[in-house]
């Protein structure tokens, strides 16, 4: 048993930690956000130089062939700095192109995503859909030159700056994915900000067409790669989450040491110490769920064992970002409301994350029903 | 024992509700019930329809203006208009200057402010809060000085509540620091916002609103006249208004409209399954644990209510009980609205200003966000802890 990270994770992550702590410090972050384009093309390179976009991509195509547990110290310095690149959303919508694509569609794709030239979404979310990651109505239908997508998708994470979408369609074999180009004719975006300040859009496909070598996976098999890569990318999200809310534990903790009342630090107070002391409980928890998802999310050859330790996963996640966001929100008091304060973009993110990838109600339908 | 309401009690609530249905304005009452932001203006009309009605201060002495009415009908009618969705009565002048002036102002000042107050012709605001002094109020630190016929006020306010459009800000300010105890050498200060010297700066909360404000006071000279009550007396003046802040927390009435929407829009929302949301057992549960606890309170309510109406005493402690359990329950609320949406909830403020954008849906997190003040302000919900352990079970 080791639960530590070895060697080059750690120095990874504490080389990804330092970076941030320099370039993506509260004040450089909320210039980036309030800018037009909302995100740093160069944070992204920069990331990319240090390895972190090859991390989870097979060296056939330039990375590094690592796992989940390869990125929990990275996913961790982002939460911490509140990243908003599009760096999760590549991930996911990276994992299905390598798990699903043929040859042509891996070295097409992969390599750009390797070096951080090619940022990539995943436009699967339906207003009709809720966390069921099975139910597209989206369609695609065969056309004399290929494929002929229509539909709409929602909250799309990332796609204003993808250069190519991975979209989930129903065909009349089931469930399938395809490769699109974001500026494909018939593809409109309607961008937007969202509460965590990231950059998303919803899709109308009208009467896509794509050829024949756009179809990712086979025809009407994409359901149990949408699951897998899904839950790749909730193990992520979980150690993202933990990062943000060890942020949100230690700068409550230094205002309780140092805000004073009654001619005292307000962390002299028994009642406001039981509760910091809740907070590093719930902390630990999730710490250790995100340990768990993470290693399961690659190792576990049963998708049914898969599934239920990243759902569980993902329910002590979501109840642990709930309790720390608010609690550290309350501790602080007014000061805690005021956008000025980093601890309340940390609040609204892990509020985001408690319901990404399915908030914990869906998880625990689906962590019962894989019993 | 008889939980229900008298036969009087009942014909007094259908003739509010019936005044309320007919009167309150379809658009605010729209505004409300699409959580959009209600300005100066919204606020102060639906002051001026109940002003002009009678029923804009149920409280107040008659000869002021007030109704008569017993405790438990100004809390039917509180409640009615929390039920019917009419834009908020901001408290600061009804609620808290008044009562201050009706119990400690002279004759001049209750003539020159009262009726301004009623009418909805002045807006105040509260100059409380410090940057140093929150839960501990009685710390602050803002000084009065006394030079002739007027004092000069130097310091800073914080999450001063629409100080931005106030006309008047009502304040504790130190005038004298020589007391061995810091609640004495305090006073009770009326000022108008549009004297020279005070700079008013946003503070933009969470969700990216802007009702708070810092408030700074640089040499304002405002005049003695304007001192309320004696001078080094403010906190007796603070103390009593404390109680009255706290009168109305429980919000039974907004949070029973809120719990029926969160009804209504759950069975419009898909589930997981495709069938409505409110048929998912696991939310359709999260939503009853709301509206028992909403029933506990509503009840409890009641409970408190009929001792005073008995005892003839002013509210205790126990008030603090419903603030907790009221701003839990309107949290409650907010949060499972946000979630009955869910991966909707992300949106949060369209990039090109499109025109089809879902603001309401959107507008969800952020609501959510802006509620966790509830169990913040108006003496956080620990400091109401705090009241109970001491008045109520002598620890």
């Amino acid at each position: 048993m080791n639960f530590d990270y070895n060697e080059e994770q750690q120095l990874l992550a504490d080389s990804v930690r330092r970076f941030l702590s320099k370039d993506y410090e509260f004040e450089k972050r909320r210039k980036l956000v309030a800018s037009a384009e909302g995100w740093s093309p160069q944070v992204y390179a920069q990331l990319a130089e240090m390895g972190v976009t090859g991390i989870p991509f097979s060296t056939d195509h330039g990375g590094f062939g690592g796992g989940a547990v390869d990125l929990m110290g990275v996913m961790e310095a982002f939460g911490d700095a509140l990243i908003v690149e599009p760096y999760l959303t590549t991930v996911l919508a990276g994992r299905l192109v390598a798990r699903a694509g043929n040859d042509a569609q891996k070295k097409a794709i992969l390599p750009g995503v390797v070096e951080g030239k090619v940022r990539l979404a995943f436009a699967h979310t339906e207003k009709g859909a809720r966390y069921n990651t099975a139910r597209v109505q989206a369609k695609a239908v065969r056309s004399a030159s290929g494929w002929e997508l229509s539909g709409e998708k929602c909250v799309v994470l990332g796609a204003p700056m993808a250069q190519t979408l991975v979209v989930s369609t129903r065909t009349d074999k089931g469930v399938s994915l395809f490769l699109v180009p974001r500026d494909a004719g018939g593809v409109s975006l309607k961008a937007y900000r969202t509460v965590d300040e990231m950059r998303a859009a919803d899709i109308v496909l009208k009467s896509v067409k794509v050829g024949t070598d756009a179809l990712l996976g086979g025809d009407g098999a994409a359901v149990p790669l949408i699951e897998e890569a899904t839950d790749f990318a909730t193990a992520l999200v979980c150690s993202e989450a933990v990062g943000a809310m060890k942020f949100a534990c230690d700068t409550t903790l230094e205002y309780l040491k140092t805000r004073k009342q009654f001619g005292v630090p307000i962390g002299t107070f028994q009642a406001l110490q039981h509760r910091i002391v809740d907070m590093y409980i719930s902390y630990e928890q999730a710490k250790s769920m995100a340990c768990l998802a993470a290693s399961k999310a690659d190792t576990a050859s049963d998708a049914s064992e898969r599934g239920r330790s990243v759902s569980a996963a993902k329910i002590k996640i979501a109840d642990a970002c709930r309790h720390i966001s608010q609690e550290a929100i309350q501790l602080h008091g007014g000061m805690g409301m005021s956008e000025e304060l980093k601890v309340s973009h940390t609040f609204r993110r892990l509020t985001m994350i408690a319901q990404q990838f399915g908030d914990a109600d869906h998880h625990l339908a689906r962590f019962a029903a894989l019993g | 024992m008889d939980l229900n309401y008298s036969k009087d009690e009942l014909a007094f609530r259908d003739e509010v509700r019936g005044w309320l249905g007919a009167n309150l304005p379809q658009d605010l009452r729209d505004k409300i019930a699409n959580y959009d932001e209600l300005g100066r203006e919204d606020l102060m009309r639906w002051h001026k329809i109940l002003a002009k009605k009678g029923w804009v201060a149920p409280a107040w002495p008659k000869e002021w203006g007030g109704t008569g009415w017993n405790v438990v009908q100004r809390y039917i009618f509180e409640e009615e208009c929390g039920y019917a969705g009419t834009p908020p009565l901001i408290p600061f002048g009804l609620s808290m200057c008044g009562p201050v002036l009706l119990r400690f102002g002279t004759d001049a000042q209750k003539q020159r402010f009262l009726p301004r107050i009623y009418n909805g012709d002045d807006f105040w605001c509260q100059g409380y809060s410090e940057p140093g002094s929150g839960s501990d109020l009685a710390s602050l630190k803002t000084k009065a000085v006394r030079d002739g016929d007027h004092y000069v006020v130097n310091g800073q306010k914080i999450w001063t509540t629409l100080g931005h459009v106030a006309d008047w800000i009502f304040c504790l300010v130190r005038t004298d620091s020589s007391m061995a105890k810091k609640q004495e050498g305090i006073s009770f200060l009326l000022i108008d916002m549009k004297t020279p010297g005070i700079t008013v700066r946003p503070l933009i909360l969470m969700d990216g609103g802007h009702e708070v404000n810092e408030v700074f006071f640089d040499d304002v000279k405002v005049p003695a006249e304007n001192l309320v009550y004696e001078e080094g007396k403010g906190w007796t003046v603070a103390k009593y208004l404390l109680g009255h802040e706290r009168m109305n927390t429980g919000r039974i009435g907004a949070s029973k409209r809120e719990l029926a929407k969160l009804k209504e829009f759950a069975a419009q929302q898909p589930g997981d399954d495709g069938r409505p949301l409110s048929e998912d057992v696991r939310f359709r549960d999260r939503i009853s644990r709301v509206e028992v606890e909403l029933m506990a309170l509503e009840i409890t309510n009641l409970r408190f209510l009929d001792q005073m109406r008995r005892s003839g005493q002013p509210p205790g402690a126990d008030v603090s009980m419903l603030k907790i359990r009221g701003t839990e329950i309107q949290q409650s609320l907010t949060e499972l609205m946000m979630q009955a949406v869910g991966p909707l909830a992300q949106p949060f403020e369209a990039a090109n200003g499109d025109a089809d954008f879902d603001a309401f849906t959107a507008g969800l997190a952020p609501r959510y966000c802006n509620f966790r003040k509830a169990s913040i302000y108006a003496g956080s919900n620990e400091i109401q802890r705090n009241i109970i352990s001491k008045m109520t079970l002598g620890l």
